[in-house]
């Protein structure tokens, strides 16, 4: 039946149509369209450009010009596909596009860049903001530095503090954070310092006491030079002269520690480096080609870990997927038998896991697992200690047992179906030929079953592939596996692993985990390419 | 009219234990024992729910007491706003479902109806870019966001604006493969029957399809609100204030150490999340096992 209309519509449009069938089509099409829908769609679009607008506007504002550009274009194509007579199909499919092509295509290829950079923990930023970071928090104060008279104050309106400073010779000069000491005329003295000045508003005691965390973070630079150094309050009162123990030289692009004279050069790897090899922290942004490739596959550390992970994620997704199946499967075959009462309680009783948000589930199910408090250990088993989310090979078996029982009532619903599009006539044929049961089962209808299902356990076994929430929730990957550089645990899946490189722990590594997720993208999609040959699915679509 | 001739058949012979065992006692034990397991996870939750303050421990104890203190402790808990992370979930899945469907209809209907150049290619694309699930991305889309959200506050990083729009970005993918599936079974004829009549194609989709169509829109529109009441990962990354964060988020921070966590409180929140959801799924139950069984049964 299907196919039928399919081929309708397939073959008339074939022919393209003449003009006046054209212009029969553009009236009849005016003709439809009230003023309603006309009044609709330019309000739409009037919404949409205005949006569109705006955003242009601040994109100018920020100096965002590639953007700017992107946004202006696809406005354009957007009024211009509304406003056209024909190009109806892309009427229908432009806004799911534009979705698609934002947050499925641009941040797969993003995904890509990525992992060909350092982008993490202390790799986040611009080279200049490294060097400003590093100046700072290695501020150290000068041994024989002579004490200024030091008043806290605020700027008005902004909030920000500053501090006004009277240095031993009775010279008065003010400064921020980000603005270097200046003169300041006029100051009103007391005893010798400063303690209030135009255009700034003197903190009491009180106030000072109030914001101590934010007075004693103050480092007012000395000048523009930061290699002088900058003026620091311990208590509010007085301040000394603090200078990096760091020097920075531009031209050179070294960094040289005053102290020891180690020198730290820009060696290409994203941080000032010694020759010894020590890096100075944050260091910054840059592309370093297949290095996190070839870290994930040949760094011993990792290269372990990302072996046993595949194979376990690998053996998950397979496991999972039959037994489910084979589950779901034999219950539908007990339950397909219409001399059985109450079959429909059963199947509502049966599905319940299935409607039940997984989430809930799997944290449920890690309760009930929990190996000294857990329901399972303390009533079902009678008080035993069974480890069954912290042993490294039983804690796998839960996670099986748990997304079986989160898996099966979707197999048995899939099976279910099949089994009744499956004609009677066959079975009773191969009865009326002598066939055993088991025979008709194993002969027929497995074979015409699979057939159905076949797309369907494809699809579970990809979704599977990347269960994050099951792992997630049940055992959170653990238990830790104590050797890995980075927090990978013994029932981790891929997909897991890459949330952890990239999200937990103290270091983030937005590169590695990025390789990972493009080394997984790969996998899946070679499986996907081979499945699909075999079951002839894409074939399928006219 | 099963069960008519299950009687028939019995009264005409005396009852024999051991046949009907043979033919349909043995599945009755094999439902129940399956009901069990369904069921006891479930069981467990619900009593240990009703346990006015109860650990993990103290949740053993099925039904041992019963009461609604735990329900009202998460309602009105102010370290823990269960209601905000309520509203959250129903507000961004209902959302991105209702999208999810539109959007999937529209391209779906364009691909059932219409015949143009790279239609072909374009509906292989869309099965084939899926197999980059977005989860894969995340890191990506985390510091896609945050770049945008350093632009434009309102839809970037900690916004439900900005997570709907990223779940969207799913909307063409699974879903538009099976709605064009079943926008293929309703015949080509009624398009054109309304076409003479003189209804534009605008018309003929909004009234005419779209009705047509209710049942896979549903069952879209229930995967879709499911797949996103569960959604971790993206959410967690995206989501970055308490305040604005979803149950999956906040309920899993809650017993990220289940051992002392007020587990009854847990479970109670665990109860509500579920009902809204499980009622949905019952009540369109039906649909569903056409939805799930159309893209195989063909």
């Amino acid at each position: 039946m299907s196919t039928i209309t399919d081929d309708e519509v397939a073959t008339e449009p074939e022919r393209k149509p003449t003009k006046r069938q054209r212009e029969a089509a553009r009236i009849a099409d005016a003709a439809s369209g009230g003023i309603k829908v006309i009044l609709g769609k330019i309000l739409l679009l009037a919404i949409v450009d205005a949006l569109a607008l705006y955003a242009i506007f601040v994109l100018f504002l920020n100096d965002q010009w590639l953007v700017l550009g992107l946004v202006a274009v696809v406005t354009g194509i957007v009024n211009w596909i509304y406003f056209s007579r024909r190009k109806l199909p892309a009427k229908y499919l432009t806004p799911g596009v534009i979705f698609l092509v934002v947050f499925q295509v641009f941040v797969l290829l993003y995904t890509g860049y990525i992992a060909f950079t350092n982008y993490g923990t202390g790799h986040n930023g611009t080279k200049e903001q490294a060097v400003s970071a590093l100046m700072s928090a290695a501020l150290e104060r000068v041994p024989d530095s002579p004490t200024y008279g030091v008043t806290v104050v605020e700027q008005p309106g902004t909030g920000t503090l500053g501090l006004l400073v009277t240095d031993p010779e009775g010279d008065v000069q003010v400064g921020m954070n980000d603005a270097p000491l200046a003169p300041v005329n006029g100051a009103d003295m007391e005893g010798g310092k400063a303690v209030a000045a135009d255009g700034w508003t003197s903190l009491s005691f009180q106030q000072v006491l109030g914001r101590t965390d934010e007075i004693t973070s103050l480092a007012v630079p000395y000048s523009d030079d930061p290699n002088d150094g900058a003026i620091r309050t311990p208590d509010g009162t007085s301040g000394y002269l603090y200078v990096s123990t760091l020097e920075y030289d531009e031209a050179a692009a070294t960094i040289t520690d005053v102290a020891t004279g180690t020198v730290y050069s820009d060696i290409g790897t994203g941080a000032f480096t010694s020759e010894d090899g020590e890096e100075l922290m944050p260091g910054w942004q840059i592309t370093v080609g297949a290095d996190n490739f070839v870290r994930a596959v040949t760094d011993e550390r990792l290269g372990g870990p990302l072996l046993y992970v595949t194979l376990w994620t690998f053996a998950f997704a397979l496991i999972s997927v039959a037994t489910t199946f084979f589950l779901g499967l034999f219950l539908a075959i007990v339950f397909n038998d219409m001399r059985m009462r109450g079959r429909k309680i059963y199947r509502v009783l049966m599905i319940l896991p299935y409607a039940i948000p997984s989430f809930l589930s799997a944290l449920v199910w890690a309760g009930m697992m929990n190996e000294s408090f857990g329901f399972i250990n303390e009533v079902l088993l009678g008080g035993a200690s069974v480890p069954w989310l912290t042993d490294p090979t039983l804690a796998k078996v839960s996670v099986l047992i748990v997304n079986l029982w989160l898996g099966f009532p979707y197999m048995f619903l899939v099976c279910t179906g099949a089994l009744q599009s499956i004609p009677d006539e066959l079975q009773e044929a191969a009865t009326v030929d002598g066939a055993k049961p088991w025979a008709v089962f194993r002969l027929i209808k497995l074979p015409l079953l699979l057939v159905t299902v076949a797309p369907l356990l494809i699809a579970s076994f990809a979704f599977n592939f990347n269960n994050f929430n099951v792992i997630y929730m049940l055992t959170d990957g653990g238990p830790r596996d104590t050797d890995a550089p980075i927090p990978v645990g013994f029932t981790d899946i891929l997909i897991s692993m890459v949330y952890k490189v990239a999200f937990t722990g103290q270091t983030r590594d937005y590169g590695l985990a990025s390789a990972y997720s493009i080394i997984i993208f790969i996998v899946v999609a070679v499986i996907s390419i081979i499945a699909f040959r075999k079951t002839k699915a894409l074939e399928e679509l006219n | 009219m099963s069960t008519i001739t299950g009687r028939a058949a019995s009264t005409r012979r005396p009852f024999n234990f051991g046949r009907w065992f043979r033919t349909t006692g043995w599945r009755h034990v094999v439902g129940v024992i399956v009901v069990i397991f369904s069921l006891f996870p479930i069981v467990f939750v619900v009593s240990s729910s009703l346990n006015p303050n109860g650990t993990l421990t103290g949740s053993n104890a099925l039904f041992s007491k019963i009461g609604l203190d735990s329900y009202i402790r998460i309602i009105s808990d102010p370290q823990v706003p269960f209601t905000t992370w309520f509203a959250n979930t129903l507000i961004i899945a209902g959302i991105t479902a209702v999208c999810t469907v539109f959007l999937g209809a529209l391209a779906a209907y364009s691909f059932s109806r219409m015949r143009f150049t790279g239609r072909r290619m374009g509906l292989i694309t869309i099965v084939v870019v899926q197999m980059f699930p977005q989860l894969l991305a995340v890191v990506a889309i985390f510091l896609l966001m945050s770049a945008i959200g350093d632009l434009f506050p309102a839809i970037g990083l900690n916004t439900h604006v900005g997570l709907i729009m990223v779940y969207l970005g799913g909307a063409l993918g699974v879903n538009t493969y099976l709605m064009y599936g079943f926008f293929n079974t309703i015949p080509a004829s009624i398009d054109e029957a309304a076409k003479i009549d003189g209804a534009g194609h605008a018309r003929i989709f909004f009234t005419i399809i779209l009705r047509l169509v209710a049942p896979i829109l549903a069952v879209v529109a229930l995967l879709s609100f499911i797949s996103s009441v569960n959604e971790f990962v993206i959410a967690s990354v995206l989501l970055v204030d308490t305040e604005q964060q979803t149950l999956a988020v906040g309920l899993t921070k809650l017993v990220s150490n289940p051992r002392y966590a007020d587990w009854s409180a847990f479970s109670a929140g665990a109860v509500m999340a579920a009902l809204p959801v499980m009622a949905l799924f019952l009540f369109l139950q039906k649909y569903i096992v056409g939805g799930l069984t159309a893209g195989s049964v063909k």
